[in-house]
């Protein structure tokens, strides 16, 4: 009895310590403050926006991929908490369901949110995900836009379906393109996740891009998920003499492979894409290793503008850390459908949101979002704008880590 | 007379599986034509469908033949692939036949994958062979992982480096591409095709686990030495159970796979073989009918608790230990079986009176 006992406070702790992993993010609870009174409004043709909008967010708050999905549903809940306390008649009730990075789960997420009454989704958070659940929204015509989900599968074919975040080619050729017109390197090795669809994405566009410069690949080398020891990688790069490492990943492994590159003394350039940003926030990891690491992201949180300033600001208050690249993605998502539903309102003479059912809203966010004259502006860039298939059409930045922290370059 | 008292336990066993599945497909598929089912529970009628098939053809391993195997989410990605690439090659056919077709050609495959890594792995015993499956079942994740299939009129390529190398024509499509999986998947699965299937599949295990096959595995299972002695051939015995229950594996993962439009490798790892042998131990190692049903409730149970929020995994664990704990406590299960006999003690009693 007393070994039963045991076992199951053993259990129990455990359990509890694997609790403990999923994210110490408070739970989401929908944002419903003031504005009740504003419900049931008609339209009042002075060209107002008015209404409470049911966005839904899918993301893994749990599980290996919970930073980004926590990340987005912090983000967006600083716009929404900024909307709705704006006091504008407009207001956002924000409900979040996790997915754990599986495609099975989010298809069973987005159903739960349609039974709540989701009128549009800003989500899915990460790409496998993002593709089974942009196809049950096709069909039943529920508005997408993805904050970070960024292959091109996730929009082909479906023109409910935007896009926040670069799509896969764009960055992996605007690595290229970017190592190549900067004269970089002239010997380029790579490392990439050949078990995760967004490296493997990238790392196809990249290389294809670079035969087309003729930029010289002299390395290619890969891991997947569960690899810890990166000496087979970084030493083929480093025997084949490559001058420049590109790593498009995500940044747990890119610190790996930096301290391994460091223990044999191996210092060539190294240049991620979006996935490396967060390596600075990193618990243990000895920030001068990442010295000099260069990046393509839209978001880089030191920026100046009042715009990032304030998200920046109100993100480390609330949360007490530093908002990533997909934070940044969600607070513009909120932003970019609440433009859009301004732009329409301005053209139409007014719109109440309230009673839209979804499929209305899918058509109303379809047509300002392929107008050419709509753009949003974001702390992920001003001036995005779409084209027909959904893509989204802004500056990258590239950045260059100093001094333990990012600096445009 | 005993024999036939026997029997009929037996098949009335048997038949009580078949009711559970028809009432579960009459009940649901009401609710559906009716309107009255939330769009969540909709949403997972054909998962719950696919993992009820897992269930019980790990059960026909685990369960009758005996071997603890941890790779059967191996087999289901060797039939969830296989009929990506049969209902993307068919795209002139109807979508009835199509599914028919895929599920038939995923199940031959998965049997033909079951047999090949059953003649190792079924040399070995007990905890080696669990050891061994495992490796197996990562293996064929890995594989998959590095396998490109492509599309274009002169027929289906393979390749396993990089899409490149698939040296198609320009109307060619990527079907699978590596790690990111297939995508575009055409959606034919049905509710009605899943439960026939799920029908088929409990009707030839449970006559295969009556007939003079099944007893034969059940004895090899019970005592090995002494069924060899009665001149039954362990391997073939073991690797008739171990390649039905893989091309069963196979069957239920293409139903899967035909009703979401993306797929990944990543998704058939080791955790979703536990997750199945999880529905088989919770149901009852052996007993179809309990992993029919714990395989229903345990894939809807995560997300009725979703109104948990973040702890909602947390008492998932819960509520499996807590069910563990329950149903191996000898004392309960003594105080249940007691109260049962004197509950058909008082029945025959007043039967009699």
């Amino acid at each position: 009895m007393k070994k039963k006992l045991l076992s199951l406070i053993l259990a129990g702790a455990m359990v509890m310590a694997m609790a403990g992993c999923t994210g110490n993010t408070e739970p989401t609870t929908p944002a419903t403050s003031g504005a009740e009174g504003t419900e049931g409004t008609a339209a009042t043709g002075d060209g107002a926006l008015t209404g409470t909008l049911k966005l839904g967010v899918i993301g893994p708050l749990t599980g290996g991929a919970a930073i980004y999905g926590n990340a987005v549903v912090n983000g967006t809940q600083i716009a929404v908490d900024e909307i709705n306390a704006a006091g504008t008649g407009f207001t956002i009730e924000l409900q979040a369901q996790d997915d754990e990075h599986d495609a099975e789960k989010s298809v069973n997420a987005y159903h739960q949110l349609q039974d709540w009454g989701v009128q549009a989704i800003a989500g899915t958070v990460t790409t496998s995900p993002c593709i089974a659940v942009s196809a049950e929204a096709n069909t039943d015509r529920v508005f997408m836009l993805t904050p970070s989900a960024s292959a091109t599968s996730v929009t082909e074919g479906k023109d409910n379906v935007f896009q926040l975040c670069f799509a896969d080619p764009n960055q992996g050729s605007a690595s290229a393109q970017y190592i190549y017109d900067n004269k970089l390197a002239t010997k380029v090795a790579i490392i990439y996740n050949n078990a995760d669809a967004y490296s493997t994405g990238i790392y196809q566009t990249f290389k294809a891009k670079a035969e087309e410069l003729g930029l010289e690949i002299v390395s290619e080398t890969t891991f997947t998920d569960d690899t810890t020891d990166f000496s087979v990688q970084v030493g083929d790069a480093q025997s084949s003499g490559a001058d420049l490492v590109f790593l498009p990943i995500y940044y747990t492994p890119a610190s790996l492979i930096l301290k391994q590159a460091d223990s044999i003394g191996y210092a060539p350039e190294f240049f991620g894409v979006d996935g490396m940003d967060g390596i600075l926030t990193i618990e243990g990891f000895d920030t001068s290793l990442a010295e000099g690491v260069m990046l393509l992201t839209p978001f880089s949180a030191d920026a100046t503008d009042d715009l990032t300033k304030n998200f920046v600001e109100k993100f480390t208050e609330k949360y007490g850390e530093v908002p990533s690249q997909f934070a940044a993605d969600g607070y513009d998502c909120a932003y970019a459908i609440k433009a859009a539903l301004e732009f329409y309102a301005a053209k139409n003479g007014g719109l109440d949101v309230t009673d839209l059912s979804a499929e209305e809203l899918c058509e109303i966010l379809i047509s300002v979002f392929t107008d050419p004259e709509f753009s949003a502006d974001g702390v992920t860039g001003l001036g995005m704008v779409w084209d027909v298939n959904g893509q989204v059409n802004k500056e990258p930045k590239a950045v260059v880590i100093k001094d333990g922290v990012y600096v445009g370059m | 007379m005993k024999i036939f008292e026997k029997a009929s336990t037996a098949s009335k066993k048997a038949f009580l599986n078949y009711g559970i599945v028809i009432l579960f497909f009459v009940i649901f598929q009401t609710l559906v034509s009716t309107g009255n089912i939330s769009s969540a529970l909709k949403g997972q009628l054909i998962p719950i469908a696919c993992y009820m098939i897992m269930a019980i053809s790990l059960n026909l391993v685990v369960g009758i033949s005996g071997e603890l195997s941890l790779g059967h989410a191996g087999f289901m990605s060797v039939g969830a692939f296989t009929a990506v690439i049969v209902s993307s090659s068919m795209t002139n056919s109807s979508d009835v036949s199509s599914l028919i077709v895929s599920i038939i050609v995923a199940a031959v495959i998965a049997a033909v994958a079951g047999f090949l890594i059953g003649i190792p792995v079924l040399r070995l015993n007990g905890d080696y062979l669990a050891i061994v499956t495992l490796a197996f079942g990562e293996i064929i994740k890995n594989i998959l992982n590095c396998l490109y299939v492509g599309i274009d009129e002169k027929g289906v390529h393979f390749a396993f480096n990089n899409p490149a190398a698939l040296a198609m024509s320009a109307t060619g499509k990527v079907i699978i591409n590596g790690p990111m999986g297939a995508v575009g998947i055409r959606k034919i699965s049905t509710f009605i095709a899943a439960t026939i299937l799920l029908l088929i599949i409990l009707i030839v295990i449970q006559n295969l686990v009556n007939s003079r096959t099944g007893r034969a595995i059940m004895a090899i299972r019970d005592n090995r030495i002494a069924a060899e002695s009665m001149g039954l051939s362990p391997m073939k015995y073991k690797m008739l159970a171990f390649t039905v229950s893989a091309a069963m594996a196979g069957a239920a993962g293409a139903v899967y796979a035909l009703n979401y439009s993306t797929l990944v490798p990543k998704k058939f790892d080791f955790n979703t073989s536990i997750l199945v042998l999880v529905f088989v131990v919770l149901g009852g190692i052996g007993n179809m009918t309990g992993s029919i049903i714990a395989a229903g409730v345990l894939v809807v149970l995560p997300e009725l608790l979703r109104k948990f929020s973040d702890y909602r995994m947390l008492v998932y664990a819960i509520v499996l230990i807590l069910v563990m704990l329950v149903t191996n406590n000898e004392k309960l299960k003594g105080k249940i079986d007691t109260f049962f006999k004197k509950l058909r003690m008082k029945l025959s009693k007043g039967g009699r009176k």
